[in-house]
């Protein structure tokens, strides 16, 4: 009983996600390919004279694309709106409403546990590309950045949870998400800064990029552990990732209230 | 072969008319569609801030050669794509007994159950970024060109049926098929790039073992570059998309050997 209700569907959901071990794995590996491509076009960028480049050096922008790909490895959720939403839809929810169990925190707790198992899976191919690259790799000049990198990256990993756990939501009312679910990842796979750093955007973006909630789930905890952005900037930013963590989560309690009065039970 | 056309026929319609009962999802996809399209030439507006040239490719010709890739990319989703990512489900239900039965080639029943107009209509987009781009490079085809262009796109979609058709494949093995598709999209997304960009052991492995370097380069460069004799890349592509459908049926029939029905 020590560990509560939250701990036990934590570690059966690490049970769970184990079986998948050889897919996290394969996708990984996969992965490695259009990150090694990246390197070369932008080797090529540079070897041209590549100028303005807003600080960044070749070895800079590789070490960019290399946390970029950590980072999403830590945080991105894999199944977990494909999960819901088909819970939503089998009706296989019911059996939660009458239950003293609270249906995010439930899943949240997945989803830690699913991160987990991916990350630990993942480590090996991740620390070998890292090994791989060991030249390119520039550990922090404070040692107060740590301890915001990782606040920053929790709170990614929360914006990146509650904005799956939303689109799912949208399953109380229509029968096929993924349609909506792949518009919201081509959105999040540009501005999240996977594509190319956004501050090589022009400075006229760079207001609608510093209050777009996808700066906030990748982009920004990577600028943090590179150390470019520092001073009022960074407090700023930290209170902006913040606010979009308050406003999803109380989006994602409205969304399950008015779902659940919506909600008609199929199949059970 | 002509009652094979005929069934194409019947299928092309009934999939037509399905889509068509679902029209905010056809334009949905059309604009997802859209939006990647959209972020691969803004990430190229971003690049050529800084450069004037790609691996020796000009801006224009790195355009069009992200054109080209659309267009092979969508006209083979728009005839393949579905069906062959619907195997795995069929393989684990067991529904593929039913295909099996039917008078048909397995390959052929697999391959061809569902059509995206969406995909050929962005297919056209692709076709509309490819024409601007040769206006701004100053560039009037010749009818062999665009001879030599429309061969190598349709080889092209070859080898992306072939890549995607071993990936599903592997499922008979494997059952789940979560992460196959990513990776589909993981290796052809690298052939929107030069192939002058790439170097060593991984422009070996991606222009001969697995030949994703050449499909969009090989026609892009029939049009853009005619100082390169196109032949050779014509003929390098030739044999890569014979060899790779010819490894992929392999691979077909010899998992379809061992296939035991889920279900009976």
């Amino acid at each position: 009983m020590a560990r509560g209700k939250y701990g036990t569907v934590f570690s059966i959901g690490l049970q769970n996600t184990f079986v998948y071990r050889w897919n996290f794995l394969l996708k990984t590996l996969f992965s490695l390919i259009p990150l090694a491509a990246t390197v070369f076009v932008w080797r090529a960028v540079f070897s041209e004279g590549g100028s303005d480049t807003h600080g960044y050096d070749f070895h800079g922008i590789v070490f960019y694309f290399l946390l970029t790909n950590l980072v999403d490895t830590l945080v991105t959720p894999t199944e977990d709106e494909w999960q819901i939403a088909a819970e939503i839809r089998d009706g296989r929810i019911s059996a939660f409403l009458t239950k003293p169990v609270d249906y995010l925190a439930y899943r949240l707790s997945l989803y830690a546990s699913y991160r987990i198992v991916y990350t630990s899976v993942t480590l090996l191919p991740l620390a070998l590309l890292f090994w791989g690259f060991h030249d390119f790799l520039r550990m922090p000049q404070s040692s107060a950045t740590w301890p915001i990198f990782l606040l920053s990256l929790s709170l990614s990993a929360l914006i990146q949870f509650l904005m799956a756990y939303l689109i799912a939501m949208l399953a109380f009312w229509i029968l096929e998400i993924s349609t909506i679910v792949f518009l919201l990842y081509s959105f999040e796979y540009f501005l999240s800064g996977q594509v190319f750093p956004l501050d090589l955007l022009p400075d006229s973006f760079q207001g609608v990029i510093r209050w777009m909630p996808f700066t906030y789930e990748v982009f920004f905890p990577v600028q943090i552990f590179l150390e470019r952005i520092q001073g009022p900037l960074l407090w700023q930013g930290l209170a902006i990732q913040t606010l979009w963590a308050a406003i999803l989560l109380t989006m994602a309690r409205c969304a399950w209230n008015k779902g659940i009065r919506h909600y008609q039970a199929v199949g059970g | 072969m002509l009652r094979y056309l005929d069934i194409y026929w019947v299928m092309l319609r009934n999939s037509l008319v399905r889509e068509m009962h679902f029209k905010a999802n056809f334009l949905l996809w059309m604009l997802v569609e859209l939006l990647w399209f959209t972020g691969q030439i803004a990430f190229l507006e971003v690049l050529f801030q800084h450069v004037n040239q790609l691996g020796d490719w000009s801006k224009w010709e790195v355009v069009l050669l992200v054109g080209t890739h659309q267009i092979i990319a969508q006209i083979f989703q728009a005839f393949f794509y579905v069906n062959l990512t619907n195997l795995p489900e069929l393989v684990r239900t067991g529904r593929l007994d039913l295909l099996l039965l039917l008078p048909v080639d397995p390959q052929f029943a697999v391959s061809t159950r569902q059509f995206g107009l969406d995909n050929l209509l962005n297919a056209l987009v692709g076709l509309g970024i490819v024409l601007f781009s040769l206006t701004k490079l100053g560039i009037h085809p010749s009818p062999s060109q665009i001879f030599l262009y429309t061969g190598a796109v349709a080889l092209g979609v070859t080898i992306h049926y072939s890549i995607l058709l071993s990936l599903n494949v592997l499922t008979f093995w494997t059952v789940r098929a979560q992460g196959l598709v990513t990776a589909y999209f993981h290796l052809l997304g690298i052939g929107r790039y030069p192939e002058t960009v790439f170097h060593g052991t991984f422009k070996v492995i991606f222009s001969f073992l697995l030949p994703v370097l050449l499909v969009a380069n090989v026609p892009a460069q029939a049009l853009t570059r005619t100082f390169e004799n196109p032949t050779v890349g014509i003929l390098e592509l030739a044999a890569a998309s014979a060899l790779s459908l010819y490894a992929s049926r392999r691979l077909w029939t010899h998992a379809l050997r061992r296939y035991a029905s889920a279900s009976s």
